[in-house]
């Protein structure tokens, strides 16, 4: 994303709508300007300001002359009052970030949107997980830090040496150049996003495990992680195989999703087979 | 959808939160799924939700690309549902918001009893789900539980903003834009009302709930956890 220095007339409307705060009003130019290292293409700036259509230098004009005699427009905070914002055409590496940033793209490996995945929302249809496991989604970057491909690397090696299975429709799982070792390819290493998430899938006797190597790796990762454990329930619709390990580790459950079960399957037979998870499957 | 697991707050801060959605899954049901994914929203209509959305154009308030220059006095705040349904043209994940869990429960037992074949799910505190699968007698068939937030936290705000902010799970309301907010309603620029408007144009996928998070600036108004 790029900010046309011609159209912005330095407002700051901005530079809080940034999630990762890569927005900042260069002192030199005085106008917005984007830190193209920390911005990760969400366009929460582009897709979530309003725009107006003001003529800039009216603008410009009009906001030296209220500084002049220390007054201040109250303007409306979610707003560009001149459509500064100008996306860019992203190449490869730099698309990736837009891929995982943009809640509004759906990833290619998956045709979902948000961070592509679809955890347990579907499990009714897909079987994804089953009676006797567990599927973990290890979430990277959010709220609000971000993270760089190369510290979701450190996880991946780690579980990857675990000998867990990482899910195949998983958009991080499509980067990863060897599924086996959890290898992310080389030349993403260096960009930032917003958020991602690595999918495992284990047998239950594993969980504590599981979420214990997670506990040690993230002390080297430089982000915040959310964790989310999904499993399947009883024909009556209980739970009592998984809670109680994460309440015996000390985890206090207070929310959850809960797919109701009444998907059912009406694609055509020959478009519904299944989707394996991939990598080593200890 | 992972956008809501992870929401801030006790169980009890979710007394107002419920989140409905479908979702087709890739080559399982989502041929033919538009139809039934508007009549999803459609019928969420007559239990009042504070919100509605799909994952490709947003919800129920929406940034304008043209917004005329008196908006700054007279901004229109008015949920728009009607666009949220028409606009739903590919396979997708639509939610419907409550703050009321009866209105819930409600909606889960005409969802059943439309039989739309589309994988549903409830977003809540794990007992207001449960409530609403009871209520509807439908038997859980998978649980996704949040453990909250690991690893750096110390980079992660106070929990008024990230009660704020994760009501978008994609991460599309800054941090330094809820804290505005909070200061805004504090300050009286801004009643709570409007402050809320200002945020969940930016929820992309229209899961936000302006109801609680109502709540949660007038609380903020008085007091910082």
């Amino acid at each position: 994303m790029r900010i046309d220095p011609d159209k912005c007339v330095a407002c700051g409307n901005c530079t809080y709508v940034c999630p990762m705060g890569a927005i900042y009003i260069d002192p030199v130019i005085k106008r917005a300007t984007v830190d193209r290292n920390e911005c990760v293409e969400c366009y929460a700036c582009f897709n979530g300001l309003s725009q107006e259509h003001l003529n800039p230098t009216v603008v410009r004009t009009l906001r030296k002359l209220f500084q002049l005699v220390r007054l201040r427009f109250d303007p409306e905070p979610d707003v560009c009052p001149t459509a500064a914002f100008a996306p860019e055409d992203l190449e490869w590496p730099r698309v990736v970030r837009r891929a995982f940033s943009d809640p509004r793209v759906p990833h290619e490996s998956t045709g979902v949107q948000g961070r592509g995945t679809e955890e347990v929302k579907t499990n009714d249809v897909s079987g994804r997980v089953q009676k006797g496991e567990v599927g973990f989604t290890i979430e990277f970057g959010r709220p609000g830090v971000g993270v760089w491909f190369h510290e979701i690397q450190k996880m991946a090696w780690a579980l990857a040496k675990a000998g867990v299975a990482f899910e195949k429709k998983n958009p991080v799982t499509s980067l990863m150049s060897d599924v086996s070792t959890g290898t992310l390819r080389e030349d993403i290493l260096g960009e930032k996003i917003l958020s991602a998430i690595l999918e495992i899938k284990v047998p239950v006797e594993r969980t504590e495990e599981v979420i214990r190597l997670v506990q040690e790796v993230e002390k080297q990762v430089d982000t915040v992680i959310a964790l989310g454990v999904g499993t399947r329930c009883d024909q009556d619709g209980e739970e009592n195989v998984v809670a109680p390990i994460l309440e015996r580790m000390g985890y206090k459950l207070e929310r959850a999703k809960t797919n109701v079960g009444l998907g059912r399957i009406t694609n055509p037979a020959e478009e519904t087979k299944k989707e394996e998870p991939v990598g080593s499957t200890r | 959808m992972t956008n809501t697991l992870h929401r801030f707050g006790d169980a009890e801060s979710f007394y107002d939160d419920y989140v409905v959605f479908a979702i087709p899954s890739r080559g399982k049901n989502d041929k033919g799924s538009v139809p039934k994914l508007k009549q999803f929203l459609e019928m969420a209509l007559p239990f009042k939700p504070v919100n509605l959305g799909d994952a490709i154009h947003g919800g129920a308030l929406r940034p304008s690309q043209n917004m005329h220059p008196t908006a700054h006095w007279k901004r229109d705040m008015t949920p728009d549902f009607r666009a949220v349904i028409d606009g739903v043209d590919t396979p997708t994940t639509v939610a419907a918001v409550f703050d009321d869990r009866v209105a819930a429960e409600d909606f889960v037992k005409t969802v059943r009893a439309a039989d739309l074949g589309l994988c549903v799910n409830i977003s809540t505190s794990i007992d207001g789900a449960e409530q609403c699968c009871h209520a509807a007698g439908i038997p859980r068939h998978s649980v996704g539980y949040s453990l909250g937030f690991q690893g750096k936290t110390e980079r992660l705000p106070n929990s008024q903003v990230l009660m704020l902010t994760t009501m978008c799970g994609h991460g599309m309301i800054s941090t330094s834009l809820a804290k505005k907010m909070i200061d805004w309603v504090k300050e009286g620029r801004r009643t709570p009302e409007q402050a809320v408007t200002y945020m969940a144009r930016f929820c992309s996928c229209g899961v936000y709930n302006p109801s609680r998070a109502k709540r949660i600036l007038e609380d903020a108004r008085h007091k910082i956890k």
